[in-house]
């Protein structure tokens, strides 16, 4: 075994303490180029990160940075700091920690560039801005070590891909840089370790031991879950149980507004006063660090809360978590009931709560799925073009740079290694002149060559906005939330949800109901309200779709005879629809027909995942409209959808032809919201809309134009354009998801089960009763938009 | 042409569903706020290279409002070009386009706040311009009446069964009207705003711009409760 310097070895033997086995590995390989951890909660994971720096600094003989340590939460960089500095201290070791995000102040964030500390703690974002100034290979000369926290979540998201960036962009100013990745359990270690490490060096994986396998159960209730719906209330009485009968509980719920109305409701059944809160992304700052300190004290003995809680912070005394509603995921499911019992080798114990009766199924398989440690993921495609146009700027703001060296430099990063040349040049030439087919930018291009053929800048000005811009974190646009009369913070809100409210509307926030009162300067002033039945705000949060291996378990435990597993009420309901109907099975598609209330209804069980579903809905009732089928609107869930029209159909199957749906998919993303929501969001990372500009904030007045219209614009003059096939791509595995439709009907392969029915199906019934009904529009919205107008004007005596 | 008709100080007028003003009797067509060339001082300023196709797209759509009403008489309101210098690095297509509009027609532009100076595009160059019982001018002044304005960039919201629409409008009293900017590239200030209700008495109305005009009052409540 590798010797511990004495000051850490003694440290550890004062405390009676064990290093962990994986520990000890982390150390004795401390050499390799990268390496990656994978550790359920509670190993012990950033000790082992931080140990082999804590040995090579012990000897005080590295001056300046020697570990850079990025996580994707503020909050876990400022912890760790603290974490990390009690120890050191103990061992007596001459090591600075200091950490450096957003919240960090101008004159600390300059002192640290002049003179940085031996360990650094910052997010994706601080480090992209660091590598962003002329100082850069200063600052990062004698870097030896990056640790990446949290590797597992950050792999999912852009931040990721614009870390790999960053990390290429140091290993350029610090040969031989060593990268170490801790992560959560994931499906695929090699492919995160293709990720995080350099290209031409993949990263070996160390795997800790698991731990035992959790204890999870599916709640079980008197009242049966209902048909429909989303907010696990009909469990509020067992969950309540739950709570008494343990010292801390996180109650997990997949979007916010979810948890606004769940802890209302426990709030008004929590006749023991027991102590509860509430977090979530949407909350105060103020707010969750208040929950967040009673929680560590052990006040709270339950806290109801979103994905917000799912990373980093440590809350030693959580043992049981509640997962309310299906998890959707099986591998964030896992990830969620490992936050239960941080000690090591001690079971985590997990209760899941399906919010409507097709969540029973879902539930049962995921937890068939946790039983089996079979997770899912969906493997992420190549390194996206917007942040790499993103980086290309953020490198130019750095200094000049020759583009066969940079593009030898992204392609070290894992998630670019096969970036084509064609891309990279698209990519600069988009950076430096916009890219169009009309070249209008001759003299106001952003980037130039000079003499030796080096881009830079030409106006050094543009250094400033690019830099204010950094970052792939999309903030839809919010409005803060505060109590009238110079009251406290409460949160945000969407700025959509706020436009549609009216004096004296009320809403759920942080659990109290408020009355809207004004909006002042880009804040919603609201004052405490009575009222018992709020609106719910609408919150940013995102909305998962169940996955695909979810989806197939599901499809498989629909094969079984019977099903002791599920409660009577649920195995019931699946045997009558076997009876009426039948069920879906894994490799064919179910179409059910049926009139009601006299309406001609067509359901498509196509276990698309509720985006693919949604696509699916639009595509069909487009053809079905083109076929004069009169469709009038459609309802999408993960698993089907539900299209009413006044026109039968006598033979879907030609509906399913998947290269007509593609072609429609071709005409309909023409002028599409979702598309353009997905424009926006790459346009801004690439740099072409600017969130931040040097002026003063907007105030609101002659705002910027919508980003719609540069959308369409480009639509119209300049259809090749890279930003649109940017866009294309993204909306394709995002909000359209149309490669699950593919997967859909290459699974099927045109076996399609049509039953004509008299009446609404077991299976088909909790459709009529989901919200998001989507009309179909024709020339609909204008009419109405006539009709709200007139209406107005009368009201108001107004002649229209 | 689906506009939405209204007198001021005599003169009968038509909102437009594009956002220009129609004043048949004149055979005048009123445009506030082109910003031609904004893409291009976007990119001067160091910002981002902006699609450089929003002069072509404002001024095909104002050829087509003149094809269709045959006006005889233009007048743009004032902040016609994003500044001085982006009207004379206007490109030679878009020249020629101007050229071309103004074939046959008297052409008077206003200065704005954007571009006060004259240009070297053909036209006559005005402070304001008084015509028939109507004063044209970039800004509203606070007190005039018979007055036709742009600046503000005005938007106005309506809630229908369907959701929420915010469109570019006209804001109009027996004082004045505020025009709606016509250029491609530009964005809106909700008349709620102080800057836009203290300058409409209360009965204004707002009309939307669109597919066809829809006039909606431009405060609601306070005009439903009056």
């Amino acid at each position: 075994m590798t010797e511990l310097p004495p000051p850490i070895a003694q440290w550890f033997a004062a405390r009676g303490w064990e290093i962990h086995p994986h520990q000890v590995e982390m150390l004795e390989r401390a050499g390799e180029p990268a390496l990656l951890l994978v550790a359920p909660t509670g190993g012990g994971k950033t000790l082992a990160g931080f140990l082999p720096t804590l040995a090579e600094l012990a000897d005080g003989a590295h001056a300046g940075l020697h570990t850079l340590y990025v996580s994707p939460l503020k909050a876990l960089a400022a912890d760790i700091r603290r974490n990390l500095t009690r120890p050191i201290e103990e061992m007596g070791l001459p090591v600075r920690v200091e950490d450096r995000t957003g919240d960090t102040s101008y004159t600390k964030k300059r002192r640290q560039r002049a003179d940085p500390p031996h360990i650094l703690l910052t997010t994706p974002e601080s480090l992209a801005l660091l590598t962003s100034y002329e100082d850069a290979p200063r600052i990062f000369a004698g870097l030896r070590r990056v640790i990446v926290d949290e590797a597992h979540a950050l792999a999912e998201s852009k931040r990721g891909d614009q870390l790999m960036l960053a990390l290429a962009r140091l290993e350029s100013l610090a040969p031989g840089l060593r990268r170490v990745g801790l992560s959560a359990t994931v499906e695929d270690p090699p492919a995160l370790a293709r990720f995080l490490a350099r290209s031409d060096a993949p990263a070996q994986v160390v795997e800790a031991d698991p731990g035992p396998d959790p204890d999870i159960r599916m709640l079980r209730t008197r009242a049966a879950p209902p048909w429909a719906g989303g907010g696990g209330a009909y469990a509020i009485p067992e969950v309540l149980e739950a709570v008494r009968a343990h010292r801390t509980t996180l109650i997990f719920h997949n979007t916010r507004a979810q948890a606004e109305i769940f802890f209302h409701s426990l709030w008004l059944a929590n006749d023991d006063g027991l102590p509860i809160g509430i977090h979530h992304g949407s909350l105060d700052r103020a707010q969750r660090e208040k929950v967040e300190a009673a929680m560590t004290a052990g006040q709270l003995r339950a806290v109801v809360c979103t994905g917000s809680l799912d990373l980093g912070i440590d809350w030693g005394d959580v043992d049981l978590v509640i997962q309310v509603g299906a998890p959707k995921n099986v591998k964030r499911l896992v990830q969620r009931i490992g936050r239960a019992n941080h000690r090591y080798n001690a079971p985590s114990k997990a209760l899941v709560v399906p919010a409507n009766r097709f969540e029973v199924v879902e539930c049962e398989a995921a937890l068939q799925a946790v039983r089996a440690h079979d997770l899912d993921g969906e493997p992420r495609g190549p390194g996206p073009l917007d942040v790499l146009c993103q980086q290309i700027l953020i490198a130019a703001c750095a200094g000049p740079f020759e583009a066969d060296a940079l593009y030898d430099e992204v392609r070290c990063a894992g998630p670019y290694a096969g970036l084509a040349r064609a891309d990279f040049d698209a990519c600069l030439a988009f950076a430096a002149t916009g890219g169009y087919a009309l070249k209008a930018y001759d003299r106001w291009q952003r980037l130039k060559q000079d003499a030796a053929g080096r881009w830079h800048l030409r106006d050094p000005r543009a250094a400033q906005r690019i830099r204010m811009n950094i970052g792939t974190i999309q903030d839809t646009d919010t409005l803060k939330v505060r109590m009238r009369g110079r009251g406290p913070m409460l949160g945000e809100v969407e700025e959509a949800f706020a436009a549609s409210l009216s004096p004296g509307d009320t809403f759920l926030i942080g659990g109290r109901i408020v009355r809207y009162d004004a909006l002042r300067e880009l804040t919603v002033e609201v004052s405490p309200s009575g009222r018992k039945t709020p609106k719910i705000a609408v919150f940013n949060g995102t909305k998962f779709a169940t996955s695909t291996q979810l989806s197939a378990r599901i499809l498989a435990l629909f094969e079984q005879d019977a099903w002791p597993e599920l409660p009577a009420h649920t195995a019931d309901w699946l045997a009558l629809q076997r009876t009426v109907s039948r069920l879906p099975a894994p490799d064919r598609l179910l179409i059910e027909t049926f009139p009601h209330e006299g309406r001609q209804h067509l359901v498509a069980y196509g276990f698309a995942g509720r985006n693919g579903q949604q696509t699916l809905g639009l595509l069909l009732t487009k053809r079905m409209e083109e076929m004069g089928l009169d469709p009038l609107g459609f309802v999408s869930t993960d698993y089907a959808t539900l299209i009413w029209g006044l026109e039968a159909v006598p033979d879907p199957a030609p509906l399913f032809d998947i290269a007509a749906l593609e072609a429609g998919l071709e005409r309909w993303l023409a002028a599409n919201a979702v598309m353009k929501r997905t424009f926006r969001a790459s346009a801004t990372i690439a740099g072409l809309i600017e969130r931040n500009t040097p002026q003063a904030r907007k105030s609101g007045k002659q705002a910027t134009f919508s980003s719609d219209i540069l959308y369409d614009t480009l639509r119209k003059y300049d259809p090749d354009h890279l930003m649109l096939r940017i866009t294309r791509d993204e909306a394709m595995r995002g909000l359209v998801d149309f490669d699950r439709v593919r997967e859909m009907c290459a699974r099927v392969a045109g076996r399609i089960d049509h039953m004509a029915l008299d009446r609404v199906t077991p299976l088909a019934a909790p459709l009529f009763l989901e919200p998001g009904r989507v009309p179909v529009e024709g020339a609909g919205r204008e009419r109405l938009a006539e009709d709200a107008a007139a209406a107005l004007m009368a009201e108001a005596g107004l002649p229209a | 042409m689906n506009g939405h008709a209204f007198s001021l100080a005599g003169a009968e007028l038509c909102a437009l569903p594009s956002g220009a003003l129609w004043w048949a009797a004149r055979r005048l067509l009123c445009v506030a706020d082109l910003h031609l060339g904004k893409a291009e001082r976007h990119a001067r300023r160091g910002g981002a290279a902006l699609p450089p196709y929003e002069t072509e797209e404002t001024l095909a759509r104002l050829d087509a409002d003149l094809a269709a009403t045959g006006a005889e008489t233009v007048v743009c309101l004032g902040d016609s070009f994003d500044d001085d210098a982006a009207a004379r690095a206007l490109p030679e297509a878009a020249r020629t386009a101007v050229a071309r509009l103004q074939v046959g027609r008297r052409w008077i532009w206003v200065a704005g706040n954007h571009d006060p100076g004259p240009t070297d595009l053909g036209g006559t160059h005005l402070a304001e311009a008084a015509i028939g019982p109507l004063t044209f001018r970039h800004i509203a002044a606070p007190g005039a009446t018979a007055e036709i304005s742009g600046h503000y960039h005005p938007k106005a919201r309506l809630r229908t069964a369907a959701g929420r629409v915010a469109r570019k409008a006209f804001l109009i009293d027996g004082d004045r009207a505020i025009l709606p900017a016509y250029g491609t590239y530009t964005g809106g200030l909700c008349c709620e705003d102080p800057a836009l209700t203290a300058l409409m008495r209360p009965e204004a109305i707002a009309v939307l711009t669109g597919r066809r005009a829809l006039a909606v009052p431009m405060h609601p409540r306070r005009t439903a409760r009056a």
